[in-house]
């Protein structure tokens, strides 16, 4: 038998270079924005991005955990519209309850729909594609439905609820404290627990997984559950943020999330990702985002900027995959030369 | 003998095909008792059904005197039932100790937590207690098919189950490996283990089992002790009928090399591989399954390039970037797994025939449809394709006549060279003789055909010559004539 130290060492390596490699990226790109808008580096500027990515993040590490199942999530984004929206128009209607009422509601909303989405993928063992496809659509006509075609305006904003927004936690912003706290929860859920590693697991190898008695639907019902959760939970925060709810708030936010979950080198086949790649994916993609604004960029070609970042993500995952590849290949002594 | 497992009566029928009918089992407690038959004779379902991955429709499993059913993997392996699965079920982005105790991993009390330590540690003592030497913090697709064939057992001998079974454990060791796999099975067997072991070798089977039983088309057909097996009886009883006419291979006039391949190397699959393929020639190409002979045949086909050496057709050099231009120099190849290359599933057969030449039937961009269907029929009837007509879509074909259409494909196409990689892999003892038929025909021809096989009998009996591969090098050259399963497996298995 050869040792495989030397390959195993190396390829971590490459793991690690990942992160780091997206890092590096950010460094450079919010050096070449803060020069040509000096902004940029302004404490405002960067506590509005880090809301956002804040936000980002933690839905990101849901659809994570369905994309390491080799799934996806695209109603995330109808998802917290609906949250938002319904919690917004409760708001409207009973503005003496509690945020914490509110952000329940929310919560639990998210988590119905995720549900639902789990439900169908793992006993109806309907595509995860097809799915969350539809049910995209039907989430986001249910905001009309609750919105009755109105919305949720900055005077239906109750100063409790703007507060968990604008609030803080221990010194931090309360919605990157609530990012980090989700992120380490992941963080622990994913790396530490049995249920966690047996995500990995059936997303590594579906067949196999069976062989070790883990249970696919349940596996489907956990993550898209989780998924639409935090979607759930991130509406609430996303309305206390924005101070308004409308019918299509969070519209392609799915491609978003996907995105950082890309560039964050979590693999689209499954079995592969971790929560801090994610966030330094979220990060990154914020940075951006944020930069385009900076630079005077308008919104069209903010989209195709998003499109641009996912391919050049995909592009290079799959060369240094295939890169890895042909090094095993090569490294894989077969030949019985000199025995 | 006390018994440790009974199967009683078990019947599983999947959509409309009945997988087992009623088998009766039985394993003893310190016994080795190995399953053979065909392939598709329904070993693999009563092993997953054992093992609670299939649920039988009637019937009962008895543990001692326990009549229990489980529901899934883990319940089995809660009862102290494990598996060594023949297809590789490991996860390749996960490390060689997380596969081994995925599902059974060990928890602190309060917080759940896995012990990634005590993990690591455990597989480490594991794997050196067997002797071998592997990283458990390596992961799984860093690691050669043998090494992961070791993952495997190591991962089923990490369960210290009262049950084990190996379904084709040693498809891809070497001799060594082998011995040593026996030497703990014997172990085990002397600690009170019962073993079921299956295999394709019945070498193997005669060497280490105490019981065999037959299973043919999902019934038993009987069981042996060991000091009363014999070779032909046993295959026999397997095939259910003699070896003869499953092997129908005719003398032909072998004509001059059609392809030479000199010195061919891939780094890390093969190295310089040397040979000729002549015409009206069928040349079998034998070894273990990660051999590389699967690798050959695909650089040959121009889907991967090769590092070093020279393809040579008619004399000529050549240079083969792509399939398609394999396929204008005449060289057709057939994957083991038929959608890969081979057939678009939902269309029907008629549009694979002709897919890969439609322009022949085009004018100015339309099909002439009339002229497609007339070649589609021709070759339908040359190759005696049972279906309901030419219509009939490709996916409802069974096995046997999915590899006729695509052969009829290849060959309407006027490839020369064939090259048929397990051909009969997973198809039913009738339509593998009918392939094994078709192919003898096809060579009368005068076409070359090179068959890659992992089952040495089809090997004998279907080549005019025998190349054997081992970790990526042609070891051996065998002539119909001297040809035996021992001299063949020998080769294949590097002892030659």
């Amino acid at each position: 038998m050869i040792s495989k130290t030397g390959l195993k060492s190396q390829l971590s390596t490459i793991y690690r270079r990942r992160e780091f490699d997206v890092f590096i990226v950010i460094v450079i790109v919010m050096v070449v924005v803060g020069l040509r808008n000096p902004t940029f580096f302004t404490k405002e500027n960067w506590k509005d991005m880090l809301m956002y990515v804040s936000i980002l993040a933690f839905i990101s590490i849901g659809q994570m955990m369905t994309i390491i199942t080799g799934g996806i999530d695209l109603s995330v984004g109808s998802v917290l519209a609906l949250s938002g929206m319904s919690v917004g128009m409760i708001m409207r209607e009973y503005a003496f309850l509690h945020p914490i009422i509110l952000i329940l509601t929310g919560t639990i909303i998210g988590l119905s729909c995720g549900f639902l989405n789990g439900l169908l993928i793992g006993k109806g063992r309907i595509h995860p594609l097809i799915t969350t496809l539809a049910t995209m659509s039907i989430y986001r006509g249910l905001v009309v439905v609750v919105s009755r075609s109105l919305w949720v305006a900055y005077g239906d904003i109750t100063p409790g609820f703007r507060l968990i927004a604008r609030g803080n936690t221990l010194g931090i912003n309360n919605l990157m404290f609530s990012a980090l706290i989700i992120a380490i929860v992941s963080y622990y859920f994913l790396n530490h627990t049995r249920k966690g590693r047996e995500i990995y697991a059936y997303g590594d190898h579906q067949e196999a997984a069976k062989f070790v008695g883990i249970n696919g639907a349940n596996i489907n019902m956990l993550v898209f559950s989780i998924s639409g959760m935090l979607a759930g939970f991130g509406g609430v925060l996303w309305v206390s943020r924005v101070h308004t709810a409308q019918a299509n708030t969070a519209l392609g936010y799915e491609m978003q999330t996907i995105a950082s979950c890309v560039i964050g080198g979590v693999s689209i086949f499954g079995g592969v990702g971790n929560v801090i790649g994610v966030l330094l994916g979220t990060l990154l993609f914020g940075v951006i985002l944020n930069s385009l604004e900076l630079i005077g960029i308008v919104d069209f070609y903010k989209l195709s900027a998003q499109g641009f970042i996912i391919l050049v993500a995909v592009i290079f995952d799959a060369i240094i995959s295939h890169r890895v590849a042909e090094q095993m290949r090569k490294q894989r002594r077969i030949f019985n030369d000199g025995q | 003998m006390e018994s440790i497992l009974t199967l009683k009566n078990i019947t599983k029928k999947f959509t409309g095909t009945l997988a087992l009918s009623e088998v009766d089992f039985d394993l003893f407690l310190g016994e080795i008792h190995a399953l053979v038959g065909e392939n598709g004779a329904g070993k693999s379902t009563l092993i997953k059904i054992i093992t609670g991955i299939h649920q039988p429709d009637t019937g009962e499993i008895v543990l001692k005197s326990e009549t229990v059913s489980f529901h899934d993997a883990r319940a089995s392996y809660d009862h102290g039932i494990a598996a060594i699965y023949q297809e590789a079920s490991l996860f390749e982005d996960l490390s060689i100790a997380e596969n081994i105790y995925m599902g059974h991993q060990e928890v602190r009390p309060f917080t759940r937590s896995i012990k990634w330590g005590a993990m690591y540690n455990k597989a480490h003592d594991l794997i050196k207690s067997l002797e071998v030497n592997l990283d458990p913090r390596a992961l799984v697709k860093s690691l050669s098919i043998a090494e992961k064939q070791l993952v495997e057992i190591i991962k089923a001998l990490s369960a210290d189950a009262k049950i084990l079974i190996m379904d084709e454990p040693t498809a891809s060791l070497t001799r060594e490996e082998i011995d040593y796999l026996f030497k703990i099975a014997r172990k085990l067997r002397s600690e009170g283990t019962g073993i079921i072991f299956i295999s394709h070798r019945l070498e193997e089977v005669f060497e280490i089992a105490d019981r065999v039983t037959v299973i043919r088309d999902g019934k038993i057909v009987g069981t042996i002790d060991k000091d009363h097996l014999n070779v032909d009886e046993l295959v026999k009883m397997m095939v259910g009928r003699s070896l003869q006419t499953l092997y129908s291979k005719e003398d032909v006039q072998i004509g001059g090399p059609v392809l030479k391949v000199d010195c061919l190397s891939r780094a890390g699959e093969f190295n310089k591989v040397s040979f000729e393929l002549k015409r009206g020639e069928i040349l079998g190409f034998a070894g273990l399954v990660g051999a590389g002979r699967t690798e050959v045949a695909r650089t040959i086909f121009g889907v991967e390039k090769p590092e070093g050496g020279k393809i040579y057709i008619e004399g000529r050099e050549v240079k083969i970037e792509n399939p398609r231009q394999a396929l204008e120099l005449g060289i057709a190849y057939l994957s083991e797994s038929r959608g890969e290359f081979g057939l678009v599933l939902p269309l029907d057969i008629t549009q694979n025939i002709t897919a890969p030449i439609l322009k022949r039937f085009a004018r100015f961009g339309w099909i002439n449809r009339q002229k497609e269907r007339e070649t589609a029929q021709k070759f339908y009837d040359l190759l005696d394709i049972r279906a309901s007509g030419l219509e009939q879509k490709v996916e409802s074909l069974s096995g046997g006549n999915q590899q006729k259409v695509s052969i009829a494909k290849w060959l309407a196409a006027n490839a020369n060279i064939l090259i048929l990689d397990e051909p009969t892999k997973g198809i039913d003892v009738a339509t593998k003789a009918a392939v094994h038929r078709l192919m003898s025909e096809i060579a009368k021809t005068g076409k070359a055909i090179l068959m890659i096989s992992s089952e040495i009998p089809e090997i004998i009996g279907m080549s005019d010559r025998i190349l054997v591969m081992h970790e990526g090098v042609l070891v051996r050259e065998i002539t119909r004539s001297e040809a035996t399963q021992e001299k063949v497996l020998a080769a294949a298995l590097g002892e030659a």
